[in-house]
């Protein structure tokens, strides 16, 4: 709520006080004046140059920067400056670490994951866990995900080396197309040794507390699906 | 069997439309054959003249004179104990697991799941036991 003015007005156009009593009011004398910043030296426009010829004064001060001799004849349409800028998603209050999350796009949808953390570009780090059901640690968007009200209690699990760049992919150099190549690529490539270390570490740690639920695991494991008669507007997850 | 179930003075309604549906209600008089004078002062319901198409009639009964004055019927409903009433009939019981079970999330109803599946698995054997017996 904005507070009451100072200098009231009494009708519109006569305010309560005079200039000088609402100066005195406002005591404006009594605060120190902030000291105005040294401006930079704008870069110099103009340079001194010698000039030849005795009744030229020897030297002249010449332009850096010529501007052009030309008018152009039309105008140019200046692209307007957009001052919106991207930011992250903001965390949906119902989604905190430890919780189910019901996945549903992608490859794994349907599957129940445990949210692990937010990461810098606004995406979500789950993991199935991949034992439990081969869901590896990976991020989606929350926006393809429905949160449920179960909770792990995952502070325990180290989660510091997942950020958004642990998971680009690592650039191939470009070969020529031989024929061996062509049938190479078709192939699947192995999961990198760190990626699987990394996994385990992790599947470790929440398994321990899954284990400590005796339907917990078997929950994580199975899928979701709507059946007859439910309506997921309707539902409380 | 004898249909007991009258619309009169006393009788007890549960209404399923409006601003009140959910709630129960005394019939205090009757207006004509479709409409009736409603009041439940314990469950929030003013006094109004209600349809039987937003009212359903139930088997219980509240001993009450016609045109009952609202304090007067609340102190002879909680003297009669209409609530505890309530909730004993089967159709109170079956709103109320209607009302538990929208309220079950995602993991209670997994957890449903399994406890059914448990108690299917544990009749069906004990029933195929008793059947084969039967058989021989």
């Amino acid at each position: 709520m904005a507070h009451a003015p100072t200098n009231p007005s009494i009708i519109p156009g006569v305010s309560r006080f005079s200039r000088s009593a609402s100066y005195a009011k406002k005591a404006l004398f009594k605060k120190t004046k902030a000291a105005a910043g040294k401006k930079a030296e704008a870069p110099a426009t103009h340079k001194t140059v010698e000039v030849g010829g005795a009744k030229n004064g020897k030297t002249r001060q010449v332009p850096v920067a010529r501007p052009s001799r030309f008018y152009l004849a039309d105008d140019v349409a200046v692209p307007k400056k957009s001052r919106k800028t991207a930011r992250p998603a903001k965390l949906r209050a119902t989604i905190t670490p430890g919780t189910v999350l019901i996945v549903l796009s992608g490859k794994y949808r349907g599957k129940r994951v445990v949210f692990l953390k937010q990461l810098d570009s606004g995406l979500l780090l789950v993991t199935g866990p991949h034992k439990v059901n081969g869901v590896p640690i990976r991020r989606v968007n929350q926006a393809y995900v429905i949160a449920t009200s179960t909770k792990l209690d995952i502070s325990g699990v180290k989660t510091e080396k997942f950020t958004d760049s642990y998971f680009k992919k690592e650039q191939e150099s470009k070969k020529a197309a031989t024929e061996e190549a062509l049938f190479e690529a078709g192939q699947k490539k192995a999961t990198p040794a760190a990626r699987v270390t990394d996994q385990k570490e992790v599947d470790k740690a929440i398994l321990a507390i899954v284990k400590k639920d005796r339907v917990l695991k078997s929950y994580l494991n199975s899928t979701f699906a709507l059946s007859r008669g439910q309506f997921p507007h309707l539902m409380k997850f | 069997m004898v249909f007991n179930r009258y619309v009169e003075v006393g009788r007890v309604v549960y209404i399923t439309y409006g601003p009140d549906a959910g709630k129960l209600a005394v019939i205090v008089d009757i207006v004509d054959h479709s409409r009736v004078l409603v009041d439940g002062p314990n469950t929030g319901v003013k006094r109004q003249s209600i349809s039987f198409k937003r009212a359903n009639l139930t088997d219980l009964k509240v001993d009450i004179p016609r045109t009952i004055g609202t304090p007067a019927l609340k102190k002879a409903i909680e003297k009669q104990d209409l609530a505890g009433r309530w909730a004993k009939t089967a159709w109170a019981q079956k709103i109320a697991r209607r009302e538990a079970r929208a309220e079950l999330g995602d993991f209670d109803r997994f957890k449903l799941m399994v406890a059914r599946k448990t108690r299917r698995s544990v009749v069906g054997k004990a029933a195929a036991k008793l059947r084969k017996a039967a058989a021989k």
